[in-house]
């Protein structure tokens, strides 16, 4: 066990005193939340009468139920299972006893409400087990208390306190009431690692049922009395604004009750960039029923007009910037010429070792590869929607959102109410990617409200959702590597950038294997909005880089995953300059076990290629294999080898990485957003690939590196370095370099 | 305007919408069964699937006025207790991640093993590529048609 002091989370574990004493009666629809077998034992327990808040994390029934409150936005990560796992395990509880509940926010009870950057559970993990573990330790005094006994002679277990000596023991339930007046304790014993009974063993999603039966679970299933439907009509390109309305039409539409023009921000507001979007200005068209406003959009008489230039001041957390968004209507065609030519001029220096110019000057031979990845649309299956009930005093508002603490403020500033009279509740969120960081649609959703005066449910089409912006940014890079007679990497040269930003992260591996590595990069300025796209920059970079080394490993006549590890090696034993921020040991680690598990130097029927990477604190290495099927190259497997330190929930973790997988070898190979004056060519999915079934891998098989470790990031590790496996993997099934994404488009097509 | 009686998961369900009203917005915003998702609206996707008569069909190309007396079944009606072999092998193989696009999944699935119990990988790729699951639960989908197809035979 290890000895924890409470007062990180303290604030959390003070019990809410209006509760104190008295228990709470909830009514909400128990067996709907069970999984299933769960249901039918539990069918026949009831649920408990009263309910004692313990802590902010957790109430316990006096039949023994525990619900447990799950902070974060579950985007399909998993994190209202996993979450309450954590708890549950420290509290010693059957899982069979504990029942899920989605927590509102509340800045005072929780940190981090944010599903971001995959860090629900590392930033969770010890305020999690703190709950759990303080919930245990204030059953055990009542237990003491009641029994006259020393409290460490107290044993708790699957939701039972004994007494050896005595021979008492008692349920949880039991002692429920008492423990939800109990001190808060100063300090709580957490778990030994050896100890844990529900992390590391799989437990099925808690909201499973729920999702196989269609029950109501997404922000676009909201149904309220009296509840509107609002859609909005954005400028049809980017560099566009509006200058009139002519809403005469779509008002006498059949259940239209209001149309009108909605401006989000005023000039003067300091917004977050989780705020921003590219239109200021949008119309709203609110009625009776999504298919009725949907028509009467068509119906809408607007002029839009070109928009000046403009330079928007931004806090991102706390740090101020001003971002430009030059005016004009822009196109791939002239983003290509603009990186070309960037790309050709020196960049910003970020970091130089050794001496990669006299390195190059000497090198024997030079390779030197470009790479490319276009604009992507994040295309959650749940498109954009808020619901939002704006009153004079008060503002409701419920629906899909990864950040919405970092919108309350906002929201706050356009009502004109102060930031408790807001309420936020999340439901299940048809997916994330990032996307729901961006929350100009809760604002959006709340002016609508305020001026409609009726609760209303904002809905995007798809259409709206693909061409609003906030998309994964155009990334360029140029690799070049210097080697000498013999075939030795002697110089690594990498320049980089973007629209509108760079993808370098100049301290990862390679650097710190090489003696001699520059790494440049360079911006250009956009008024079409990118924002965070699962595994930001590392899922362009990962690729690229991963592509490169490959060329480089078969050019010094080496094992691919021989030669990475050979500079892991140096990394190691003889790191070059300071600020490398990674671990080469571990990163040695997933390419060692993915060798092993893919028998890498046994198997040979089929084409293979290898990436790794590292990022969001956590290490994945993959092994991809191609078999041509009718001349077509199909990937059979994938084979993923993963360090993100203790895994909470196996099976689910698994099915996330499995999907990392798929999504990338999807957008790799099917995806993009282009543009044309202004105006993005793919607004649904008849234009927008995305992988489908019979695309994906056929097997993919994860595994996980037991290191005990506490937590790291899962969610987006497994996304970026797939994308090189793939292209490392196509070149030996079909002979040739892909460069370019999506490769799809490569000339000639490599499938169908 | 108009009024239809539809036939709905086995109930008769009256509904006074205008004619061009797909099914999805039938379904969702009237009979306020929000089961059936919409992602496309264009017959891309396969989130608004349901099973007309036996048939998976897209729901968001379906005006109501075409329906007449089919059987319409929904994700919410494909079984009394949740408990048809295929939600029950998505349970069993803990399919989902986010889960928007499982029911549209599921009634393509369960429509699928009605009129070919055994198919084969590339049967169920044919069967299922209307569906996309931006999660990339694919192949996790596939384990599970396998598995309620073993529980079927
Ligand atoms: S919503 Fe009908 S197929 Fe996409
Ligand atoms: S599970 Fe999220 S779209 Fe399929």
């Amino acid at each position: 066990m290890t000895l924890i002091k409470t007062h990180i989370g303290r604030r959390a574990f003070i019990r809410n005193t209006s509760l104190a004493g008295g228990g709470l009666v909830l009514g909400f629809s128990f067996l709907n939340s069970c999984k299933q077998g769960q249901a039918e034992t539990m069918a026949v327990r009831d649920m408990p009468k009263e309910w004692f808040e313990i802590n902010g994390y957790l109430k316990i029934g006096e039949n023994g139920l525990v619900t447990i409150m799950s902070p974060n936005p579950e985007i399909g990560q998993n994190v209202k299972t996993s979450m309450p796992m954590i708890v549950a395990d420290e509290l010693e509880v059957d899982w069979n006893d504990v029942i899920v509940e989605q927590a509102p926010l509340n800045t005072n009870l929780y940190s981090w409400q944010v599903a971001g950057g995959s860090r629900s559970i590392s930033s969770s993990w010890q305020n999690l087990r703190m709950a759990g573990a303080t919930a245990r330790h204030m059953l055990k005094e009542a237990a003491a208390k009641a029994w006259q006994v020393p409290v460490d002679e107290i044993e708790a277990k699957s939701g039972v306190l004994s007494h050896e000596a005595s021979g008492k023991s008692a349920g949880y339930g039991e002692m429920a009431s008492a423990a939800s007046l109990e001190e808060v304790p100063e300090e709580v014993e957490l778990k030994d690692r050896s100890e844990f009974s529900i992390i590391g063993s799989s437990r099925k999603n808690v909201d499973g049922k729920k999702i196989v039966t269609g029950q109501p679970l997404f922000g676009i299933d909201v149904q309220r009395e009296g509840m509107l439907i609002a859609t909005l009509a954005h400028p049809p390109a980017f560099g566009m604004q509006l200058k009139s309305l002519d809403a005469e039409a779509a008002k006498k539409m059949p259940g239209i009750r209001d149309v009108f023009a909605i401006k989000l921000f005023d000039d003067d507001f300091k917004r977050s960039a989780f705020h921003h979007t590219a239109f200021n200005s949008v119309v709203a068209v609110v009625g009776e029923s999504t298919w009725e406003v949907m028509q009467a959009k068509k119906a809408l008489n607007i002029e839009w007009e070109k928009a000046p230039s403009t330079s928007v001041e931004m806090s991102m957390f706390g740090n101020d910037m001003k971002v430009n968004y030059p005016a004009g209507l822009e196109s791939t065609a002239s983003h290509r010429q603009q990186m070309e030519e960037l790309n050709s001029k020196k960049g910003r220096v970020v970091r130089k070792d050794g001496k990669p110019e006299a390195a190059f000057k000497n090198a024997a031979k030079i390779i030197e590869r470009s790479y490319t990845c276009p604009f992507l649309a994040h295309n959650t299956m749940e498109p954009m929607n808020f619901f939002a009930h704006v009153t004079e005093d008060h503002a409701e508002l419920l629906g899909p959102t990864q950040t919405p603490e970092w919108m309350e403020p906002a929201i706050a500033e356009l009502l004109g109410l102060p930031l408790e009279n807001i309420d936020i509740n999340m439901t299940r969120q048809g997916g994330g990617f990032g996307r729901r960081l961006y929350g100009h649609f809760m604002i959006e959703a709340a002016a609508i409200s305020q001026k409609a005066k009726a609760p209303v449910k904002l809905v995007y089409s798809r259409e709206d959702d693909m061409s609003q912006g906030t998309y994964r940014p155009a990334y360029y890079a140029t690799y070049r590597a210097a080697l000498d007679a013999d075939n030795n990497l002697t110089a690594l040269h990498v320049k980089t950038g973007g629209i509108p930003e760079s993808p370098l992260f100049a301290n990862r591996f390679p650097a710190g294997a090489l003696d001699n590595y520059l790494a440049e990069d360079w911006t250009i300025e956009s008024n079409i909005t990118t924002g965070a796209f699962r595994a930001p920059r590392s899922n362009f970079i990962a690729g690229a880089e991963q592509s490169f080394l490959d060329e480089v490993a078969e050019a010094a006549g080496k094992d691919p995953i021989e030669f990475r590890l050979e500079l892991l090696k140096k990394a190691q034993e003889d790191p070059v300059g300071e600020n490398n921020d990674y671990d080469p040991a571990r990163y040695a680690g997933v390419l060692e076990l993915v060798r092993e598990k893919s028998n890498w130097n046994t198997s040979r029927d089929m084409h293979r290629g290898v990436s790794a990477y590292f990022c969001h604190n956590s290490y994945v290495a993959q092994v991809l294999d191609i078999a041509m099927e009718n001349d077509k190259p199909v990937v059979q497997k994938v084979t993923t080898a993963i360090d993100c330190g203790i895994v909470v929930n196996p099976d689910a973790a698994k099915n996330l990485a499995e999907g990392g997988v798929v999504d990338g070898i999807g957008h790799a190979m099917y995806s993009a957003i282009t543009f044309k004056d202004g105006a993005p060519e793919q607004t649904n999915f008849d234009k927008y690939r995305l992988i489908r079934h019979s695309e994906a891998p056929r097997e993919i098989e994860t595994y996980f590196v037991d290191n005990g470790i506490d937590p790291t990031g899962l969610g987006e590790p497994p996304f970026p370095p797939v994308m090189g496996a793939l292209a490392n993997a196509l070149y030996k099934a079909t002979g040739r370099r892909h460069y370019h994404q999506p490769f799809i488009t490569d000339k000639p097509p490599i499938v169908g | 305007m108009a009024n239809y009686t539809l036939n709905i998961n086995g109930k008769s369900r009256e509904v006074d919408v205008d004619p061009s009203t797909p099914m999805l917005w039938v379904l969702r915003d009237h009979v306020k069964l929000v089961g059936t998702k919409y992602g496309c609206g264009i017959a891309q996707c396969g989130a608004c699937t349901v099973h007309l008569d036996d048939t998976a069909v897209r729901s968001c190309q379906i005006p109501v006025s075409a329906v007449g007396d089919k059987k319409i079944t929904t994700i919410e009606g494909l079984s009394e207790n949740g408990d048809h072999p295929v939600q029950q092998a998505w349970l069993e193989i803990d399919v989902p991640q986010c889960g928007y696009c499982q029911a549209g999944q599921i009634m393509s699935a369960s429509a699928l093993l009605k009129r070919n119990p055994s198919p084969t990988d590339s049967e169920i790729d044919t069967a299922m590529d209307g569906n996309i699951c931006r999660c990339g639960t694919y192949t996790r989908i596939k384990k599970a048609i396998k598995t309620a197809a073993g529980n079927l035979s």
